[in-house]
């Protein structure tokens, strides 16, 4: 192993990092607002909107994040006299807008998903023992509803999010410098595919480490009680 | 409404009560009042109605016909799309339901509160009442239900009767002017049910009114000055403990009564 190698490409990596959280915050925060919306509209009682929102997630569920990014990309790009009169142009000649909009897109068809079935998991005779003291509408949606739905979400969510944060990889085929995007270019000066690739590896590691750690105290924090010690449950698991 | 005292008027008062599931009508017009201090013991087979009649009180389920007084004040409705009727006034409903305590056969304790959160949850995001206060009181009544010491523990780490206890607290933190149990022990393991029973007993002994479904007929007739029995959607039976045990009218009220005595 050539240590020096390593390190120095290391050093040549880090400055991508920025780009790398950039994108997966952005699209993570964007497309958390959109997956709510589309999670509350999927179970909406209005027909042609639970249809419109199951339709989303299954189109951008269904495809390739690539294929997504390229289509947006490059695709939109034929249509640029268009895109210039609707005074567009500016977002899709931009990789960097084209693609954090394909990621916000994307993780909001699977966040909806997860919106969908934390409220679904929601059990009725909590929901009902709120409405028999009193309570209704936001406060209910805030104080039961909300917490309950969380509670069961929140380990489907952190598995999204360190699946955005590998996605933003996909960046890189559209021009843009992130880690990876980066790592290709010092790959094509050294042909050092292995070594260059391991510390890029390494570096997606330890971010998606530290997003563990965060998304495991997040648990602990909302779901004390499911998060406690259960030895009769890890006995049932092991026998 | 007055601020008047109006002793006159029953605590609840439920008249012409109907209720359908499809095909299947549940109440065939049941008229019921219960006075302050009243403790109304509401026997029957299952599928009899009870837990259903019960139910309508607080709305949980919205009467087809019929017309629900709680302190005087009709609850209003209106027809519903998909046929039935609905509340027609939310934020009465809600006012209405907070002077109703409410306990569940399933407990239905917020899962992810602790008990004293359990027990504090109405009162300050429903009344609006000071959260220091509520909790002084919540304390207090998990110290008569017996459960002090689990005022810490999630739903989850304690007994079925200790969830049972903290869901009455519960009820009775909002101050409520009538408490309405359903089946209240049935999911209950029998090792648990005494417990349970044991803080029911205290406070019809102080005067709550109460309304009780409840297939523990040994304590219905220890505890109720009132019986009803319901079957098939009708009210069969309706007296003393006295009388319904002792000298039921209703040859399937006597049937019933016999089948329960084992």
């Amino acid at each position: 192993m050539d240590v020096a190698f390593l390190r120095e490409t290391f050093l040549r990596l880090l400055p991508g990092v920025p780009l790398t959280l950039q994108l997966a915050f952005l699209s993570v925060s964007i497309g958390l607002f959109f997956a709510l919306l589309l999670g509350f509209a999927m179970r909406a009682r209005f027909a042609p909107l639970a249809w419109l929102a199951h339709g989303y997630v299954f189109v951008f569920r269904g495809t390739p994040l690539l294929v997504q990014v390229f289509l947006i990309y490059y695709g939109l790009g034929q249509f640029r006299p268009f895109l210039q009169e609707l005074d567009l142009w500016w977002f899709f000649r931009s990789p960097w807008y084209c693609v954090l909009l394909a990621l916000a897109m994307n993780t909001a068809a699977y966040g909806a998903e997860i919106v969908r079935g934390g409220l679904q998991s929601v059990p009725a005779p909590q929901v009902e023992a709120a409405r028999a003291f009193g309570m209704s509408g936001f406060t209910l949606y805030r104080r039961i509803i909300g917490p309950l739905a969380l509670r069961q979400a929140l380990p489907a969510y952190g598995n999204e999010l360190i699946l955005m944060v590998k996605a933003t990889a996909l960046a890189s085929t559209v021009t843009l410098m992130e880690i990876t995007g980066i790592a290709h270019k010092l790959i094509s000066e050294t042909f050092r595919a292995v070594e260059i690739f391991l510390v890029a590896g390494s570096i997606y590691l330890f971010l998606n480490f530290l997003l563990t750690r965060l998304i495991a105290w997040g648990e602990r924090k909302i779901a004390p009680d499911l998060a406690l010690d259960k030895p009769e449950l890890k006995t049932a698991l092991v026998h | 409404m007055s601020d008047l005292p109006a002793p006159d008027l029953p605590a609840v008062a439920l008249s012409g009560i109907r209720k359908r599931f499809g095909a299947n009508e549940v109440l065939k017009g049941v008229s019921l009042e219960a006075r302050d201090g009243d403790v109304i013991a509401i026997i029957g087979s299952s599928g009899s109605g009870k837990s259903t009649l019960l139910r309508c009180i607080n709305m949980l389920e919205t009467p087809d016909e019929g017309e629900v007084r709680v302190a005087g004040e009709a609850i209003l409705l209106r027809p519903a799309k998909g046929g039935g009727r609905e509340a027609a006034d939310r934020r009465q409903l809600d006012r209405v339901r907070t002077t109703l305590g409410m306990v569940f056969q399933g407990f239905n304790l917020w899962s992810h509160l602790t008990v004293l959160e359990n027990v504090i949850e109405a009162p300050v995001y429903v009344q609006k009442r000071p959260k220091a206060e509520v909790t002084e009181e919540a304390r207090a009544l998990l110290a008569k239900v017996g459960i002090a010491d689990k005022a810490d523990a999630y739903p989850s780490q304690i007994s079925g009767g200790q969830q049972q206890r903290a869901a009455i607290a519960r009820a009775l933190a909002m101050r409520p002017k009538v408490m309405l149990f359903d089946e209240p022990t049935s999911a209950l393991d029998p090792e648990l049910v005494g417990e349970v029973l044991r803080v029911i007993r205290a406070l019809a002994e102080e005067g709550r009114t109460m309304l009780l479904v409840t297939h523990e007929m040994g304590f219905a007739r220890e505890v109720a000055n009132r019986v009803i029995f319901l079957h098939q959607g009708i009210v069969e039976e309706d007296g003393s403990p006295a009388a319904v045990f002792g000298q039921a009218k209703s040859e399937r009220c006597r049937q019933f009564l016999a089948s329960q005595l084992r």
